[in-house]
């Protein structure tokens, strides 16, 4: 990325240059924002977070059944499903998709379609860039999935530990599908950091002022700084292992002398920030949607804000938690522990501004509403139970039992996925234009928090009696039977409420239209059009208040009542803007040089010819991206460059008739 | 993106930087983000000096501090410090709009660079020669790794600046888009930093 980002502005065009539409003679720049070459070519901020969001709904239904398939094994001692083998693939599969392939994608959806709409911008700061997270991501979910098509999945647990994971303790290829995989995934992650930490900071709207950013956006923006610095540990553990298992290394070679405690460490460093990585977009998401429906402004405001800073800074400094009984001596853990107390705080901090929220307002009960208010008492109790971890003599019994996954699925399942199904439910309307249906939506809920409880409870009770987790079955004398069936019996009820909810988007079409602003909203996206217009706001937003919209909704009349004001106006219409606005045109070239990396990951295990065949895609898609015509800055506008005109259609408009350096002031860097 | 309203509320941006865009901190996406990026990178080779550190002691047969040539490495060393002098005497050179010196400050760096890049090809064939493989121990595995990421980063290093006196030739970049070279100069200042930091941690403290 080094290459690309900062190759990119040098070989911009200069001031006035014509530029010419097929640079390498292989693409025209496209301009086409409708039709399936769209969705390839796309930069638009709010359709990249539609495929981030529709990807990672198609890999939660992938990582959904590997789930149910794990339940059905353990419903019955002695089941008889899977074998051992096929179990293991199962869970470190699951594991390994919901974390990468669903919850941190679902998460990047959100950010990409609503950090823009809520801090005033018309796009996020590099929409290419954008674009190649989307498709890097998606090629990395390839990969990793391609394993079961060649020869089988990996099967070490979605933390892949050393030495279990190198050449001769797991001689196919599955482990390497895990590693490639999530190498490129991690470009995404990467890429998208920098964009949209980029964008946080620098593309607000006037008077858009750090701390009247919406909550969500503040909890995406450090989600991002954490994935900045968590992501290249990652990567250097990755490496390690592909250098150990590809070039015949000795990173984690005990024989050789090697310590495998350092993929722990490595992989922990990663790993904790990862946990506020998937559950901080979560906190965010509610921090809208409970507001909204108290009728109140957020409880603490500059509190939520700081709480979140101080667990994005804490987060570094708990990681060897996950390693109480690896022996890394008593002063460690002792210390581990401390820090891993402390982090609670902040955390509790939300969870009572959370309540303080909800405490004397007008509570409005929808399904974004349930979806909330399920996260704080159930993120409750999976933060009980963690803080039960952090006394590492109470760890020591509990690790490597159910009742650790029991733990991590209150925070992750109960904590982040519900935020995020309910953001789904709350931001649908303003997405999409159609509203989902709340009967249906309360068909969901029920089923989904009851499925829930039912799974996850009884594994703290069958953790604490001792039964190990990643095992493929258990015998029927050990007193387990009662309780894991009624967890399956939980999962399966989860699965149908998923059925009702994909029944309710899918014919999500034919309901109503939406207004733009259905629940009386607070933040700027619901001060456009429902869904938003491709260039977001006609005119940009002037902000002098946090909530700002709710702000030019409502004022104190004479006798310091709050009145609602008539007819404020939306920063969008029908009829679009009054003068065009400059959007950059599509690209067909983050999707190609994504598209190469595969081909080097499968290369690497198989061929060098392909991996060949990779790298000169890859590189070809650098070239073709640094010299494609693009928007120039000072002004001069291309016939390339498509231009949403007063009737909100594209239209061209060509050199001469462009307007002066005056409107040219709406630009998007690209 | 800017408006004529942002420039009231977040004030005019320097006059020279990325002419026809207002951000609200002041500074431009780009050199924003590579400086995130940078930030990023220091993670990833905090990971492989915390590897080498930790293999560093470990008791093996072909120790690789036993083939250091610590005067060959403080010259190759030298060099590369050299090259940041360069670097900046060219992103001054192009701020005074002069391209000859620019172009030629340009190719200097490149050259100090990539005797540098020759220099560590030349070591580690010699490492080889004493029997030093990639494979041979985990000192050896970490050592060529933390070493040739870095080699890796100064050739991309050196690509980006060609490409800067490519562009420069063709009078593509001129003192107006002389903010693109300070930030290929941040970059290569950065990898200048990682080195001492590796040269002091590998060669020099023992």
């Amino acid at each position: 990325m080094a290459i690309t980002e900062a190759d990119r502005p040098i070989l911009e065009l200069p001031v006035g240059e014509r530029t010419v539409r097929q640079p390498l003679g292989v693409f025209t720049r496209p301009t086409a924002t409708t039709g399936w070459r769209s969705w390839l070519s796309t930069i638009d901020h709010k359709k990249i977070g539609i495929l981030y969001g529709a990807t990672s709904l198609f890999f939660f239904f992938i990582g959904g059944m590997e789930a149910l398939l794990i339940r059905a094994q353990l419903a019955q001692p002695d089941g008889q499903v899977l074998s051992a083998e096929a179990y293991n693939q199962a869970f470190t599969m699951h594991g390994t998709t919901m974390v990468f392939l669903v919850v941190m994608p679902l998460a990047a959806a959100f950010a990409n379609y609503l950090i823009p709409l809520q801090i005033g911008a018309r796009d996020v700061a590099f929409p290419r860039l954008n674009a190649l997270s989307y498709w890097t991501f998606l090629f990395g979910g390839i990969v990793l999935n391609s394993s079961w098509f060649l020869g089988g999945a990996p099967d070490n647990g979605w933390f892949n530990y050393a030495p279990n994971s190198g050449l001769s303790y797991s001689p196919g290829h599955g482990i390497d599908f895990w590693n490639m995989g999530l190498l490129i995934a991690g470009i995404a992650s990467l890429v998208g950091a920098i964009n949209l930490i980029t964008t946080c900071l620098n593309m607000r709207a006037p008077g858009m002022t750090l701390m009247r950013m919406p909550v969500f956006t503040w909890m995406s923006l450090v989600t991002q700084f954490l994935l900045l610095f968590a992501i290249p540990v990652l990567t250097v553990a990755q490496f390690l292992l592909m250098f150990d298992r590809l070039f015949g290394a000795n990173f984690f070679n005990v024989e050789a002398g090697a310590d495998p405690l350092l993929w722990q460490h490595l992989f922990w460093i990663f790993g904790h920030p990862e946990v506020y990585i998937m559950i901080l977009p979560a906190f965010g998401i509610i921090s809208e949607i409970l507001p909204v429906f108290s009728r109140k402004p957020i409880f603490g405001y500059p509190f939520m804000v700081f709480s979140g800073i101080a667990i994005g800074f804490m987060g570094w400094g708990v990681w060897a938690h996950h390693m109480f009984v690896s022996g890394i001596g008593p002063v460690s853990v002792a210390a581990f522990s401390l820090s891993t107390m402390f982090i609670a705080v902040p955390t509790g901090v939300k969870i009572f501004n959370w309540v303080g929220t909800l405490w004397g307002g007008k509570l409005k009960l929808t399904v974004p509403m349930a979806f909330a208010i399920a996260l704080v008492a159930q993120f409750t109790i999976g933060g009980v139970s963690g803080v039960s971890h952090a006394v590492s003599p109470s760890d020591t019994q509990q690790t490597d039992t159910y009742y650790i996954v029991a733990h991590f699925h209150y925070v992750l399942f109960g904590g982040a996925l519900f935020g995020m199904v309910g953001g789904l439910y709350f931001w649908w309307p303003k997405i999409f234009g159609h509203h989902l249906r709340e009967r249906l939506g309360w068909w969901h809920f029920w089923l989904m928090v009851l499925g829930f409880n039912l799974t996850f409870f009884p594994m703290h009770i069958l953790g604490l009696q001792g039964m190990p987790r990643r095992t493929a079955s258990y015998n029927a004398d050990m007193g387990w039977d009662v309780w894991n069936a009624v967890s399956t019996v939980g999962s399966f009820l989860i699965g149908v409420s998923f059925l009702f909810f994909a029944y309710n988007i899918l014919t999500s079409r034919k309901n109503p239209k939406a207004v733009a602003d259905p629940w009386d909203g607070r933040s700027l996206e619901w001060a456009t059009t429902s869904p938003p217009p491709v260039h977001n706001f006609d005119e940009i937003p002037t902000v002098s208040h946090l909530d700002e919209w709710w702000h030019r909704k409502y004022q104190e009349d004479d006798n310091h009542k709050l009145v609602r004001v008539e007819n404020v106006a939306l920063f969008a219409s029908e009829a679009g803007p009054d003068e065009p606005v400059h959007l950059p045109s599509p690209s067909y070239w983050p999707f190609v040089l994504s598209l190469g990396l595969p081909f080097i990951a499968w290369g690497l295990l198989y061929s060098y010819w392909l991996a060949a065949f990779g790298g000169v895609l890859v590189l070809a898609a650098i070239y073709g991206w640094s010299l494609e015509p693009s928007v120039d800055p000072a002004g001069a506008h291309h016939d390339d460059d498509h231009h949403v005109g007063p009737q909100g259609e594209p239209v061209a408009v060509s050199a001469d008739a462009a307007p002066d350096a005056g409107a040219a002031a709406e630009e998007i860097t690209e | 993106m800017t408006t004529s309203t942002t420039t009231e509320h977040v004030g005019a941006a320097h006059p020279t930087t990325a002419p026809g865009h207002v951000t609200s901190t002041g500074l431009s996406n780009e050199k924003l983000s590579m400086w995130l990026f940078l930030g990023s990178e220091c993670l990833l080779f905090g990971g492989l000096i915390s590897t080498f550190l930790l293999y560093r002691n470990v008791d093996v047969e072909l120790a690789v501090g036993d083939l250091y040539d610590i005067p060959f490495t403080s010259v190759s060393s030298f060099v590369l410090l050299m090259s940041s002098l360069t670097m900046v005497l060219a992103v001054s050179a192009i701020k005074r709009g002069n391209g000859r010196q620019t172009r030629t400050w340009l190719l200097t760096t490149a050259l100090l660079g990539a005797s540098f890049v020759a220099g560590q090809v030349y070591e580690f064939t010699v490492f080889y020669r004493e029997g030093l493989g990639y494979t041979t121990n985990v000192q050896s595995s970490a050592f060529y790794t933390l070493t040739g990421f870095h080699g890796v980063h100064v050739s991309i290093g050196i690509i980006m600046l060609l490409s800067m006196f490519v562009l420069s030739l063709k009078g593509r970049i001129g003192p107006e888009r002389h903010e693109a070279l300070e930030i290929v100069g941040l970059y290569w200042h950065f990898v200048d930093v990682v080195w001492i930091v590796i040269f002091t941690i590998v060669y020099l403290i023992r």
